[in-house]
């Protein structure tokens, strides 16, 4: 259910400590959330596209998790090019499509495909245990961290238990449809999978203490200190403070 | 129902990540290093309750199970849900990094007002009245959810009124699902493992 396409490469970016990886996304997306002009906006583009270069990431791949988001996108290009009022751009039959409304989408799309590209470029490349570790040494709270990466192992086991129960009812023959059975159904599935799975968590839980768990997570792996992650760093400050930049010169 | 990247504008970002913040702060500061693994189970059954589709006529509709996991977590909602949103941001790119704040706000605080309105009639011997609870409970965390996205959008943008009112009437048949889910699975575990219900 769960698979990490991106994680694994020796690509420039792979290559840079997960923690500046982690700022850099973090100060980008900020810096292009708040933009409102069209040539910051394309420029924003333009440079998460050359980070999921760098990256040489799979294209087919990325575009796929692009699809989803864009999915939720055109739920705004159905409606405001027509709610938006103000001058009319054309007019269809009875249907005016309003320019405010086609701008605002517009500013939508470009904006949400450059923060989740950059996010995919800087944050998917990194294995999910490296995250943990990232967010660890970031000085996120112990007990953050710890939640954070057993809801992840969790994953699959509420993954597992509830594909072993869904068999068991397919197996007697359900069908789900619009009826109260069905829906007494899920509910007792649901509810069966947090007996299981937090007797389950129990065990787990017990056989961590026994092995000397004291609520703190113990990273052996180190993040080599090279003279690139900092050139990664300055170049992404430097990027934002860019499209800051144009931002304010053309338009205020 | 997430809110993706790029749509709102940065003053409801910024304070809807505050205020999601400051519930998760208070949320891990409440809960016990031993009540983690609960927790946990819980932020993943919300994860992947967003995979699981439940049929409504001829469409279907994921569950958000908002309002069970603030009944059965209280003030741990908050970094439970945040959690799960993280994950969901980082493996299927469902919402985002500048936007986990704002979604937080929007799953994790009905979650828990559901917990303060609803657990203590929960937890009460009559079956009825806890069945009753339970429905509203669900019901509830999912029509707040829609409303207070429905309220992002516009405060956002005031031309986003138009599809805050779509968001807000899908939101509608869900709330029904929702409340009903949550309602029989109150009573199943009420009758299978009341000590999850911390009764």
């Amino acid at each position: 259910m769960l698979q990490e396409p991106f994680a694994v490469g020796n690509s420039f970016i792979h290559r840079i400590d997960p923690r500046f990886r982690l700022i850099s996304a973090l100060l980008y997306s900020i810096v292009v959330a708040i933009l409102y002009g069209f040539y910051p906006l394309i420029a924003s583009v333009v440079i998460s596209g050359l980070l999921i270069r760098t990256a040489g990431l799979n294209g087919k791949a990325v575009l796929k998790r692009l699809a989803l988001v864009n999915g939720f996108v055109l739920i705004f290009w159905l409606i405001l090019p027509f709610t938006a009022k103000g001058n009319i751009l054309y007019t269809i039959g009875f249907l005016n499509i309003y320019e405010p409304g086609v701008v605002l989408a517009l500013q939508v799309t470009l904006k949400s495909n450059a923060i989740v590209m950059a996010f995919i470029a800087m944050v998917s490349t990194m294995s999910f245990s490296t995250l943990g570790h990232t967010l660890n040494s970031l000085g996120l709270p112990q007990k953050f961290v710890f939640l954070f990466v057993l809801t992840y192992r969790y994953i699959f086991v509420i993954e597992q238990e509830y594909k072993k129960i869904w068999r068991s009812i397919k197996i007697r023959g359900f069908s789900p449809k619009t009826t109260i059975h069905c829906y007494k159904t899920y509910a007792y599935m649901i509810g069966m999978i947090f007996v299981r799975a937090s007797a389950r968590a129990d065990r787990v839980y017990r056989a961590m203490l026994c092995r000397g768990f004291d609520g703190c997570f113990y990273t052996l792996s180190e993040f080599p200190s090279s003279s690139r992650n900092w050139l990664f760093l300055v170049m992404m400050i430097f990027l934002s403070a860019f499209i800051l930049l144009m931002e304010f010169c053309f338009y205020g | 129902m997430h809110i993706s990247e790029g749509i709102l504008t940065w003053p409801v970002l910024a304070s809807g990540t505050a205020f999601a913040l400051a519930g998760t702060a208070v949320g891990l500061k409440k809960l016990k290093t031993e009540d983690i693994p609960k927790t946990a189970i819980l932020s993943a059954a919300f994860f992947v309750a967003s995979l699981i589709h439940v049929p409504i006529g001829p469409s279907s509709a994921h569950l958000m199970l908002n309002g069970i996991v603030g009944i059965l977590l209280g003030w741990a909602a908050f970094p439970a849900i945040f959690v799960a949103l993280s994950l969901q941001a980082l493996f299927f790119q469902y919402g985002g990094i500048t936007t986990l704040g704002v979604n937080t706000l929007l799953m994790a605080l009905p979650a828990f007002l559901c917990y303060l309105l609803f657990k203590p009639l929960i937890v009460k011997k009559n079956h009825s009245i806890a069945l009753a609870a339970g429905f509203s409970g669900g019901a509830f965390s999912v029509f707040l959810s829609g409303i207070i996205m429905a309220a992002l959008l516009v405060f956002a943008e005031r031309h986003f009124f138009g599809v805050s009112m779509m968001v807000l009437a899908a939101h509608i048949p869900v709330m029904i699902i929702e409340g009903i889910i949550t309602m029989f699975c109150i009573g199943f575990l009420k009758k299978v493992q009341p000590s999850l219900l911390g009764t």
